[in-house]
């Protein structure tokens, strides 16, 4: 491919244009770097020895036989890393997590299977495959806790694996439930599943003892906290790690977290004088990658004679598996500070029970606690509408927060954030998501194709996704003597577009074409702070400090003058969105076609239209899979039975139904300059809850769906149990 | 997943696959390596020696012979796919052959190796059995054969002796004007079949059926030939309520269970896909499009 030509600056600026993705050449020209690309000369190869038990005692581990092996440099057990403390969980207002914490290598006790137990270095990772399968041990077995609704089990003496109870509310619930013309109540459960990448995660270090610097090459989603964390748990000065990213097969919030194997590679850099490098494979990966969304509601609503909801009160379980990881309780937070969605709900009350189980401990994946959230939050609305006997789109204008309340402050927090919904005009999304859809047409399509037999719905599903999570970003544009810009971030990729997002919105303030600026992000020496990309913060947060800092370059734009911009939030800002599906069963054998998919959103503000539509579409995609296909499921011994991809199925481009996206710009943010939300989880959001109301509708039973995943043998026992 | 140490072997010609077979002990023949590389990288088999068919002469053709089908054990299933032969005289195999896997993996993927590997959803092992197929297996005593039915000896495990390999199998052919059909539900597209079906049909003069073979994979450890079923619908004139009724019976097979799917809903789609695809394959009867 030819170098790129320098054009004039776009007339009307550069933001709101679909350009070409500027990180795309390497990707289609095959010379990208992910984690496994990395080598350095003389490098060891970690293997991690896993545990085979759920629960149990570690009476005792046998390495002789894997230190026999010519080749084999070290083995360690929880004894040789005993100064290394647990993995801490970023600083939250929820107490007590410390003691639940997971050791990087397990200690006493083993939680479940997959954790690890040992690990090996030699140099190659074939042989540190032969070495590992010859480290034994005995391990005396404890009873095994797999759901999280059961009665709590002992975590250790004088704790259970209750380790919170999260709880959120306002208002006057007992009074709503005793005014309510009615009440409607449902028992909900979203299945297990999570993020899964096409590349696995990886990690490799290597020490300079010259320099005094530990690299750690591989992570990526916010390198500077996880430099700070790596730092207190290796008793090093935090500027003397630096962390480098590369390019990434997918992030989705469980990859770039800080692991027990990012922590062992770091120390065996340091210990053994070797650059060390791991790269996990796909069943390690499928068995101790954070998995995500198990949760179970009870959630009741409190209604009046209209349908107008008066109270809701949901008591949650969620499975935290084994341990508590980086996020703490974040999900379970989550969760219960976002269920009212887009609804005015006079009084509310959360109870999440986070609990541990015995199975791969849990944490973010994409649209964390929200997918959960929404899934209960629209069976309830969808509940209420066959409760009362009105139409669903009727019985969601009836609740929804009207603009002319904007913005809304909820008594609620999420994240230790306040939650005040900053802009939105819900209803209009609505009605353009069903014009778009061509509504009463569709309605009446269905219902002749119903009348001939088939089992056709259509279902419709309202949301609230929130983005841009502070607490601040920074960046520093400077000019070179050739005309070009140097943007220096604190952010992250994921492979979303980052470097031409942040190139866009710099460019559009110097007024000049966005291939002469150049983003660097994800390197710790760079730049002194940054939070990464998570959260769908990256355009909102890193955004508008780009901005600021073109801005203020723009004012004196010469070659070698550099600028500084600092953007600070203390909320985060609410895009909102619309899904509707129409799913065709097939009666006999459970299965279900997605026959029509539009995803309406309004994102304040987009800056490149084109890619924002590619995340909303991979993004339903993900929850397809949620929906109908994906689930990590465990035996009664609490054995992992999806560890392969031919046991964890995830939709693949044969099952993705043509996505319709209606991109809305109506309600800007008023909390930064640019007026801009975070896309990367509106896709996803309410696909769970979208999929169950088509398929209700198509069966004709409002209410069957009351699980994720909805697989064919679930769905035949549900139209069995309607026919008796 | 990266597999422990073994001796590779790269034999021209059968008689050197046999002589390796009846010297070298704990050894692996690799086909189209579909199953078998996956396998050696989680480490669940461990062979001592690899003995690499792929540069063997003389076993990936695809001929008919004396009213059968004959197809080499090393021929591609994308040669299946687009072989002329196979659609003309054998349209369920062609039916087939399209819901195996994906075309990147059908490129390498044999014949031989998915009966040989002999996993009960496999959609060609499925065919074989509903064929009447016949094996040919070449050894130290010398080349015999094994009807299909008596080639699954157990769970995943053939009837061929550690020092055998497959050379070829028999497909014996159904009159010109059968009907056919092969449907499975799988729950992504190139999955193994949760259950699948293949039905072939004849029917004489009076539109009487007067040849069924019914077969069902992925409900048992081997493929189920479904005879109480055929002896139900022969000789009577082929109706809805006849494949109906016909089909219940499936729902008594004894089925297995895995994270796909509990016993019970294989039974329930023994029975549908059953009847599935006696409906397709009668429509089909004739040169019928179905």
């Amino acid at each position: 491919m030819d170098r790129p030509v320098f054009q004039p600056a776009l007339e009307g600026g550069s933001i709101g244009r679909s350009v070409p993705r500027l990180e795309d050449l390497p990707m289609l020209t095959g010379s990208g770097r992910y984690a496994a690309d990395i080598s350095f000369p003389r490098e060891l190869h970690m293997r991690v020895v896993r545990s085979s038990h759920a629960h149990g005692r570690i009476v005792s581990i046998d390495a002789a036989g894997a230190l026999a092996v010519a080749g084999c440099v070290a083995v360690w057990t929880s004894r040789d890393v005993a100064e290394i403390p647990p993995i801490d969980f970023r600083p939250t207002r929820v107490q007590g997590l410390e003691p639940y914490r997971q050791p990087i290598l397990a200690r006493d006790r083993v939680r479940y299977v997959g954790e690890p137990v040992a690990v090996v270095f030699a140099e190659d990772p074939y042989l540190a495959e032969d070495a590992a399968d010859l480290v034994t041990m005995e391990v005396e077995e404890l009873p095994v806790l797999l759901s999280a609704d059961a009665v709590p089990g002992e975590f250790e003496p004088g704790r259970n694996t209750e380790p919170a109870v999260i709880r959120k509310g306002y208002g006057d619930v007992n009074g709503a439930f005793r005014a309510a013309h009615t009440v409607v109540e449902l028992d909900l459960a979203i299945g297990r599943h999570s993020g899964v990448p096409l590349e696995t995660r990886g990690a490799i270090a290597r020490y300079d003892e010259m320099r005094d610097v530990l690299e750690l090459h591989g992570a990526t989603k916010r390198p500077h906290a996880n430099r700070d964390l790596l730092a207190r748990m290796l008793a090093r000065a935090p500027g003397s790690i630096h962390l480098y990213e590369g390019h990434v097969g997918g992030g989705f919030g469980v990859r770039g977290e800080v692991y027990p194997e990012d922590v062992l590679v770091c120390a065996a850099a340091l210990r053994l004088g070797r650059p060390v490098k791991w790269i996990e494979d796909r069943r390690e990966n499928l068995m101790a990658c954070n998995h995500s969304r198990e949760q179970r509601h009870r959630v009741r609503a409190a209604i009046d004679a209209k349908g107008r909801i008066l109270g809701i009160d949901d008591e949650f379980f969620h499975d935290q598996g084994a341990y508590v990881r980086t996020h703490g309780a974040r999900v379970a937070d989550m969760t219960a500070g976002m269920l009212p969605g887009p609804y005015r709900v006079p009084a509310y009350r959360a109870i999440g029970h986070y609990r541990l189980t015995n199975k791969t401990p849990a944490a973010t994946y994409r649209a964390p606690g929200r997918y959960e959230a929404t899934f209960v939050c629209e069976r309830l609305l969808d509940a209420i509408a066959a409760k009362i006997g009105i139409d669903r789109v009727e019985a969601r204008r009836r609740n929804l927060v009207p603009k002319a309340e904007m913005p809304y402050a909820r008594e609620l927090d999420v994240i230790d954030t306040e939650v005040v919904l900053d802009s939105g005009d819900y209803a209009g999304l609505l009605d353009k998501a069903l014009t778009r859809a061509d509504w009463p047409a569709l309605q009446r399509q269905l219902e002749t194709r119903r009348a001939a037999g088939e089992a056709v719905g259509a279902g419709l599903a309202f949301f609230v996704e929130k983005s841009g999570l502070g607490p601040v970003d920074g960046a520093r544009i400077s000019m070179a003597a050739d005309g070009t810009f140097d943007v220096v971030t604190g952010a992250a990729s994921l492979g979303q577009g980052v470097e031409t997002v942040l190139a866009q919105i710099a460019a559009d303030a110097l007024g000049v074409d966005y291939r002469r600026v150049r983003v660097i992000h994800g390197h710790t020496d760079r730049i002194e702070q940054g939070y990464g990309s998570h959260a769908s913060r990256t355009t909102v947060m890193t955004g508008s400090a780009v901005h600021i800092a073109a801005t203020k370059l723009r004012e004196n734009m010469q070659p070698g003058c550099s600028a500084q911009g600092s953007f600070k939030s203390e909320h985060m800002t609410y895009p909102y969105g619309v899904h509707i599906a129409v799913v065709k069963v097939d009666r006999e054998t459970g299965g279900v076609v997605i026959e029509r998919y539009l995803a309406a959103f309004d994102i304040g503000r987009a800056v490149n239209p084109r890619l924002v539509e590619g995340q909303i579409e991979g993004g339903v995609v993900q929850g397809l899979g949620g929906a109908l296909l994906e689930e990590f499921v465990y035996d009664a011994q609490g054995s992992p039975l999806s560890v392969t991809l031919a046991d964890y199925t995830m939709p693949t481009a044969c099952e993705a139904p043509g996505i319709a996206v209606l991109l809305t710009e109506d309600a800007p943010s008023p909390l930064n300059p640019l007026g801009l939300k975070g896309a990367g989880e509106g896709g996803v959001n309410p696909v769970g809850a979208v999929i169950a109301s088509a398929i209700d509708d198509a069966l004709g039973v409002p209410g069957a769906v009351t699980r994720l995943p909805v697989t064919p043998p679930r769905l035949v026992e549900i139209m069995r149990a309607e026919r008796r | 997943m990266k597999p422990p140490r073994f001796h590779y072997h790269d034999p021209k010609t059968v008689p050197e696959v046999v002589g390796l077979l009846k010297t070298l002990p704990n050894a692996r023949m690799l086909a189209g390596g579909q199953s078998l590389m996956p396998m050696l990288n989680m480490r669940l088999v461990l062979p001592d020696h690899l003995i690499d068919l792929n540069r063997v002469e003389g076993l990936a053709y695809i001929r008919e012979t004396g009213g059968a089908l004959e197809i080499g054990a090393m021929t591609r299933q994308r040669e299946l796919e687009f072989s002329e032969i196979v659609r003309e005289l054998c349209p369920m195999m062609h039916e087939a052959i399209l819901q195996v896997g994906h075309r990147q993996t059908r490129n390498r993927g044999t014949l031989g190796g998915s009966l040989c590997q002999l996993d009960p959803s496999a959609e060609l092992v499925a065919v074989a059995a509903a064929l009447d197929a016949t094996v040919a297996v070449a050894g130290p005593k010398g080349k015999r054969e094994i009807p299909f039915s008596e080639f699954p000896k157990t769970y995943m495990t053939p009837a061929i002796e550690p020092d055998e390999l497959l050379t070829g199998v028999r497909f014996p052919l159904w009159a010109k004007n059968h009907g056919h059909a092969f449907v499975e539900f799988a729950r992504r597209h190139g999955d193994f079949a949760i259950v699948s079906a293949a039905a072939l049909l004849e029917e004489d003069g009076g539109g009487k059926i007067k040849r069924a073979s019914v077969t069902l994979g992925g409900v048992a450890a081997a493929p189920v030939r479904v005879r109480e079923l055929e002896k139900a619908i022969m000789g009577h004139v082929a109706s809805d309520a006849l494949f109906r009724e016909a089909c219940e019976v499936c729902r008594k097979i004894e089925a297995m269970q895995d994270v796909h799917a509990p016993s019970s809903y294989r039974q329930h789609l023994a029975a549908v896909l059953s009847r599935r695809a006696l409906e397709k394959a009668h429509a089909r009867i004739g040169g019928g499009r179905g």
